[in-house]
């Protein structure tokens, strides 16, 4: 036994003499230290996780990615990750790993009530198609859905959204980015008319002042979080402000921190827009030159159901204020009501309407906002003295207005999922508008994104329910105009209704309305929140689900076929980042067994369509748009023979592998002898990655959206662009003459975003004058006020509940807990609390508790320390674990302009398990 | 026997030598081998607790039935018990125990000074069951001893662990104890432990009959010592008894037989006694019994029964 | 004296050194067994509350009850010819750490006193240090992991977070570092890191930590310049002095 220990001793002895000698190692393990084994292959890639999009090197071998690194030349991450990136090379290599279509089958026939067993994937389609086509027959073009995802690549993307509303003529296809991003999109929209951030990453180090607004970045953006951390360290001047509802990683690093009550970030942004008017620190040039005050309507609910009929008993009480809501005394001074008064919820079905006001009627709207008011009604830690919250909240303002100081604010869940979440994005940029700090590096509001594609796939590519690539509206007769002839699709062939969103698509299942989903790179089903409706509807209406996932999530064990999917580095993508950065990669591996990349099964599954199925009449009860026939689509198929469409053309022939299409061969040179299972698969001879890529770009030429060509996005020497690409040269700094072509010369900045730059003029409450106004080129400033939010603690229900991620876990977790690593430093969900409300229910550090609210209860186990410090009254329980659905228990209230979840305030009780 | 000549003939029983036959029938057979099983039934049941405890959490009044091991253990969260012969080194290395372990000391001292310190090496050691297969096997096999050991080797062996105590500063053959060993392994996790058991197996088989127990062991030097004080004795007849050797055949420590001795006494007085009543069933007299040391003299006064 | 008497003392004398002999070797033998055993006390981590080595050594009746008493199996009895010394209780970390139970079972059920009942509160337990290798921590290459410090039971004092400027002057680093005035060694660290091989390893602080020396003092709280010691209430007894005569005076007439 001894003998054991003497080679331990000795052994330790020579690693710590080689280490501190530095005694040369052998050539091969040098090699293996520094770059690997020779004979992999290394590739360019893109991180799979959060919106930051850092850059990796993968490296293969054998059909196997054995190792990975973050990449040193990508400007993003100048070769770091978080402990997540990390871990990119292991997430294809759980052991549960789905490699086989699976089906509900009872003897030997798909059965809803059966259990899943193997098929082939002819087998797999045969049902799905069958189902499709009695779906469609029955419903007609809203009877069909896709829940998108922004993990999709760009090309998935932009083939699934040609499938459903060019193919099928159905818009009922949504992203899970509705949960992530719409509430910027709809911001982005009415403030500047067109989507995505001004700025980019560079800001923070060219900025003094960076604002976290409802942002955790040092545990959801990483690898942004130490950029600024860099930047605050190098400069003593620079200072960093956490508005937060409760104490995170990201305090421990900031100057300042405010924690506020939840929602009243909209009271703390309209007081700082008070202290720049009162203190005359309004940029009148900018202001005068490049914005427009405008304002909207506050009665817009909260977008739920306005009918209790699928409400659980519990739920009705909440719910009942989607269409009447009694002000608080908060509220009415905000609103300049009175306290107690009956506001009938008129404008939930037009909530984004705004009209032109005065800057007098502005100033007169911010003014109840006193330091006074707003630190009373916004301070969130209870135990926190008065006078410090108000000293903060000067702070605040001070840093804003101060002349000297560049200011860039960062948000993303916390404005985004929000029941006023397009409100509060919008007031974001009324502060940086009113003060000219904008569209300068250094200067300006920051939109950050928590998914990997959230701006190249699901905005950009316009996989939304009512978008079109680039900026363009379904509801739009032009666009939907453009888009055709863009697709070579006969005139009238789209469907001008804008489809259900993510969370109707989800209740149109509840109510029977769509029979046929495709859950496709999500998991709504651990991810939308009032999750028990959804559960019993997928698992007891009459529908069918298929699941494309590469591992056996909670929303493929509620589907009815699963599709086994290809992951990240075994299919040809492009993902788009935060900062409009477009990234993109080759395949280095192909997946295991019977797994297949998305795009295969989109295109393949079209082949089973023909033209002449959907481009005749269709039935669309309660259509009713100019120059189309009531309640219905005409039929285009004429025209489209005229065309050269033959009825009988497969909607793959159609829509995919066109003449145009095809001319783009695989193999290609850039594809430098890397697999492509798509174009393996399909087997005839094109490139589909590259052929559908070069027919999206022309969709943003011109508009402002230009993107490069695809073999730019491939060569060595790029790591991803910042569009609009323009010559080959990126934009850094959009809307500003300096860095953007599109901006006229002379004019300064140009906010040239093309949509809603007409509408009327009115008063704080209403329109006065409804002739259309242009402020082509300008950006608004909105007024809008506090708005309680529609669920709060009371006697039953005492606790706030917020959710979120972790740093170790990415959304549900469905490939970050395949990594054992990952697994074992945070195996499962805990609900974060303050030690004394955890001892005033009799409760302590580790105890099994119940979390219930009206919707739902689960069991987790509660933390009184870690990473996080709760307010008294908060609680945040993260939902990436699915044996703590946290989702079932999380309101669906929405904010009604961007139909955005808030999963940040649900009224919750925790009582022993 | 070939370590003691035995004089066959007693004048005082003046009856004729019979030798010990096994009964014929399995329920005979059974009765004669009842110390035995019961002797089984006590080290298996002891061991059962000990592990049941650690691994399945059996409880009584929901306290945990016995934890620890024959180190030190304790019965039902309330009675701690602590090896003496340990405790003894631990405080030769300048140490003082805690009291709890003290209180264990003294209750497992006054019990086996009570029954006889080798009752622990009978009813409880577990290494008993190896050494007594070994002994079994031997004698099956038709192995001849091949080494001649000093039975109170152990004493030295007792002293020396004390003196290395002291001078070492560690439980001197608590670190080395197979008995620990093979304890500790079968009811915390088994590991290279069981080769020192094997070791005592092979050494009692192939070298010498009870060749650690009846030799070596330390521990049983120790409760040999303190045995002497016994309560329970295996009381001897001398009048009835034939000299036939059949108990010293089958006694592991057989030197503890010497006949004349035990004639004096009335009883089998040696400490090494482990009273294992091995000896008692198969006597052909029943001139051997289990009995009161206190009442031995009473008893033997008594003419046995004419059988 | 008799021929026989005196070959019966020669026979005693002889077996006298016999028997010495062989105690002397038999016991040289043990003695080894036993320091090679105890020398590999350094490897083992031990339950809260053990006393310094030797006198755990000492104590240690190597009975399991801390073993049973631990509600997650976190402890073990090393086996014969495990690298630790055998029977006593210890802990791997990477595989089970200690979760730090604040009522410490494990030392309540000691019987011997080798877990002091001195430690009344977990957090002032010192099993062992954590130690990082600041070459593999993913922390110090850049990377945003930090997981060692988000899994602390004593989370920002015994470890923390030192954000650093970058060298590339745009990515600040987060780096980890352990203090050992309140490093438990409970090992949640070591088991969560998540490397291949645990970049943050729990060690007897032995091993591992320096001394700086009784002569010096690092500039802490509690030095004022100027202030006068508090007088003794007993005058410090005169020691014997243990000077040379006349120091110096050997080395002087040495010679060179």
């Amino acid at each position: 036994m001894s003998l054991n220990r003497r080679e331990f001793l000795k052994s330790s002895i020579a690693a710590t003499t080689a280490a501190t000698v530095g005694m040369p190692l052998t050539a091969e393990a040098q090699a293996t230290a520094r770059g690997g084994d020779p004979s992999w292959h290394w590739e360019k890639g893109v991180c799979r996780f959060c919106g930051t999009g850092c850059g990796l090197l993968i490296a293969s071998k054998d059909g196997r990615v054995v190792a990975q690194r973050a990449d040193p030349d990508n400007p993003v991450n100048r070769g770091y990750q978080c402990v997540k990136g990390y871990f990119n090379a292991k997430i294809m290599y759980g052991k549960d790993r789905l490699t086989q279509p699976l089906m509900r089958m009872k003897d030997g026939k798909f059965d809803k009530r059966g259990k899943f067993v193997p098929v082939t994937w002819e087998q797999a389609f045969d049902e799905m198609e069958r189902q499709f086509r009695k779906a469609y027959a029955e419903k007609g073009p809203t009877g069909v859905a896709m829940l998108a995802s922004a993990q999709k690549t760009v090309q998935e993307g932009y083939a699934i959204n040609k499938l459903f509303k060019a193919g099928w003529r159905s818009n009922n296809i949504d992203p899970n980015a509705r949960n992530c991003m719409a509430s910027a999109v709809a911001a982005f929209y009415s403030v500047f008319g067109t989507d995505e951030p001004a700025g980019c990453y560079d800001d923070i180090e060219h900025t003094d002042t960076m604002i976290l607004w409802g942002a955790n970045m040092a545990e959801m953006h990483t690898v942004l979080w130490s950029r600024i951390l860099n930047r605050r360290l190098g400069n003593p001047n620079v200072r960093v402000v956490n508005l937060t509802t409760f104490g995170n990683m990201s305090s421990d690093g900031a100057d300042l921190e405010i924690i506020f009550k939840p929602n009243t970030d909209l009271a703390i942004q309209n007081y700082i827009a008070r202290e720049i008017i009162a203190r005359g620190a309004v940029n009148w040039d900018f202001v005068n030159k490049h914005c427009v005050f405008v304002t909207g309507p506050y009665d817009i609910g909260y977008g739920m159901r306005p009918t209790d009929k699928y409400a659980f008993p519990a739920e009705r009480d909440v719910q009942a204020k989607e269409l009447r809501v009694k002000l608080d005394k908060y509220e009415a001074i905000a609103q300049r009501r009175k306290e107690g008064e009956v506001v009938e919820q008129k404008n939930t079905a037009n909530p984004a309407a705004h009209w032109l006001i005065t800057f007098d009627d502005f100033k007169r709207a911010v003014e109840p906002y006193t330091l006074d008011f707003v630190a009373e009604l916004a301070k969130g830690d209870p135990d926190e003295p008065l006078e410090s919250f108000k000293a903060k909240l000067r702070q605040l303002a001070d840093l804003y207005i101060d002349p000297k100081r560049k200011v860039v604010s960062f948000w993303t869940m916390g404005f985004n999922q929000h029941v006023r979440g397009t409100w509060v994005n919008e007031q974001c940029y009324m502060n940086h508008l009113l003060l000219g700090k904008h569209s300068q590096p250094g200067n300006g509001a920051f939109s950050l994104t928590g998914q990997p594609s959230a701006c190249g796939t699901a905005r950009e590519v316009g996989v939304f329910a009512h978008r079109l690539p680039a900026d363009r509206l379904i509801a739009n007769a032009a666009h939907r105009e453009f888009t055709e002839k863009q697709w070579k699709l006969p005139p009238k062939t789209l469907n001008p209704v804008p489809g259900s969103f993510y969370a109707k698509i989800l209740r149109d299942l509840e109510d029977g309305s769509v029979k046929w989903l495709w859950v496709m790179l999500n998991n709504p089903f651990q991810s939308h929140p009032n999750l028990n409706h959804w559960l019993r509807a997928a698992r007891e209406m009459d529908n069918f689900i298929v699941c494309s996932d590469a591992y056996p999530s909670v929303s493929a064990k509620v589907a009815d076929l699963i599709l086994p999917a290809a992951m990240i580095f075994e299919k040809w993508g492009c993902y788009g980042n935060a900062e409009r950065r477009t990234q993109m990669w080759r395949q280095s591996v192909r997946a295991p067994g019977e797994a297949r990349p998305d795009l295969w099964q989109i295109l393949e599954f079209s082949k089973r369509f023909k033209v002449k199925d959907f481009w005749g009449e269709q039935r669309v009860p309660g259509l009713k748009v100019e120059g189309y026939p009531e309640g219905r689509l005409p039929s285009v198929l004429e025209e489209a023979v005229r065309m050269g469409y033959s009825p009988e053309m497969t909607l793959y022939e159609a829509l995919f592998a066109t003449p145009e299409n095809t001319k783009y061969k695989w193999p290609d040179p850039v594809g430098r002898k890397q697999p492509n299972s798509v174009a393996e698969l399909l087997g005839d001879g094109w490139f589909p990655e590259k052929a559908l890529w070069q027919e999206y770009v022309p969709f943003g030429r011109g508009v402002g959206k230009d993107l490069a060509d695809f073999d730019v996005y491939l060569r060595d020497d790029v790591r991803g662009l910042k569009w609009p690409v323009v010559d080959g040269k990126e934009v850094h700094w959009r809307f500003n003459e300096q860095y953007d072509p599109y901006v006229k010369k002379g004019a300064g900045f140009e906010f040239y975003g093309k949509l809603f730059k007409a509408i009327p003029r009115g008063d704080l409450d209403k329109v006065t004058d409804p002739t259309p106004v242009s402020v082509a080129g300008k950006a608004k400033i909105f007024y809008r006020p506090y708005a309680a939010p529609v669920e709060q603690p009371d006697d039953n229900y005492d606790l706030w509940l917020c959710t979120g991620r972790v740093l170790e876990h990415w959304h549900t977790g469905t490939m970050t807990r395949r990594v054992p690593e990952l697994h074992r430093a945070f195996p499962a969900a805990v609900l974060w609390m303050h030690p004394e409300d955890a001892k005033a229910r009799g409760l302590k550090r580790d105890d099994l508790v119940w979390l219930e609210s009206r919707r739902g209860k689960i069991q987790v186990r509660v933390e009184t320390g870690g990473r996080n410090r709760m307010p008294r009254g908060y609680v945040y329980a993260p939902f990436f674990d699915e044996g703590v659905l946290v989702n079932k228990i999380v309101i669906d209230a929405a904010c009604p302009i961007s139909k955005e979840s808030d999963y940040k305030k649900s009224a919750v009780k925790v009582y022993k398990a | 026997m070939s370590e003691h000549a035995l004089d066959r003939a007693n004048p005082a029983a003046g009856r004729p030598v019979r030798l010990y036959t096994p009964p014929a029938s399995l329920g005979g057979r059974l009765w004669s081998w009842r110390y035995l099983i019961l002797r089984r039934v006590c080290q298996l049941g002891v061991l059962l607790m000990f592990f049941g405890t650690a691994h399945w959490g059996w409880s009584v009044a929901g306290a945990p039935l016995l934890t620890g091991n024959l180190s030190a253990s304790e019965f039902a969260g309330l009675i701690p018990m602590t090896d003496p012969f340990a405790a003894l080194q631990i405080l030769l290395t300048r140490h003082m125990l805690a009291t709890e372990a003290l209180l264990g000391v003294g209750i497992v001292l006054a019990f086996y000074a009570l029954v006889g310190g080798r009752v622990f090496c009978a009813w409880v050691c577990p290494v008993n069951m190896v050494t007594d297969l070994a002994g079994w096997l031997q004698a099956r096999l038709g192995l001849a001893n091949v080494l001649h050991l000093n039975r109170n080797l152990r004493y030295y062996g007792l002293a020396l662990a004390l003196v290395l105590s002291a001078l070492t500063g560690l439980a001197a053959f608590e670190w080395v104890s197979p008995i620990a060993m093979l304890h500790r392994e079968l009811i915390f996790g088994v590991g290279m432990g069981l080769t020192g058991v094997a070791g005592i197996f092979l050494f009692d088989l192939l070298v010498l009959k009870h060749g650690w127990c009846g030799h070596l062991c330390p521990l049983g030097a120790f409760y040999a010592l303190l045995g002497r004080t016994a309560q329970l004795r295996v009381r001897f007849d001398a009048r009835t008894c034939t000299r036939c050797g059949e108990c010293i055949r089958f006694c592991p420590e057989p030197q503890v037989l010497k006949l004349d001795q035990a004639a004096a006494a009335g009883m089998v007085a040696s400490g090494e006694c482990t009273n294992c009543l091995r000896c008692v069933p198969i006597c052909p007299e029943g001139s051997l019994s289990f009995d009161l040391r206190a009442l031995i003299p009473r008893h033997n006064a008594q003419p046995l029964k004419p059988d | 004296m008799t021929a026989p008497a005196n070959a019966g003392r020669r026979v005693f004398l002889v077996r006298l050194t016999q028997g010495a002999a062989l105690a002397a070797s038999g016991g040289l033998v043990w003695t080894y067994v036993l320091r090679s055993e105890a020398r590999a006390s350094p490897f083992a981590l031990r339950p809260p509350g053990a006393l310094a080595e030797p006198d755990f050594n000492a104590l240690c009746i190597k009975c399991g009850q801390c073993v049973n008493a631990c509600p997650y199996d976190t402890l073990r009895l090393a086996t014969a010819w495990d690298s630790r010394p055998i029977g006593s209780p210890y802990f791997l970390p990477r595989e089970t750490p200690c979760y730090m139970c604040t009522d410490i079972p494990c030392l309540k059920a000691c019987p011997t006193g080798a877990l002091s009942p001195q430690l009344k509160d977990i957090r002032d337990a010192r099993m062992g240090l954590a130690v990082i290798d600041i070459e593999n921590c993913l922390s110090w290459n850049g990377m945003r992991c930090e997981i060692c410090y988000l899994t602390c039971p004593v989370r920002g004092r015994a470890i923390t977070v030192e954000r650093r400027t970058g060298p590339e002057g745009t990515h600040a680093r987060l780096v980890p570092i352990v203090h050992s005035d309140h490093c438990t060694g409970c090992g949640v660290c070591e088991k969560k890191c998540p490397t291949q091989e645990a970049a943050i390893k729990v060690v007897q602080a032995d091993l591992v930590k320096g001394d700086m020396g009784e002569h010096y003092r690092l500039m802490r709280e509690g030095i004022t310049p100027g202030a006068a010691p508090p007088a003794p209430a007993v005058p410090p007894a005169a020691g014997p002095d243990r000077r040379p005569a006349v120091p110096g005076l050997d080395v002087l007439n040495q010679g060179l």
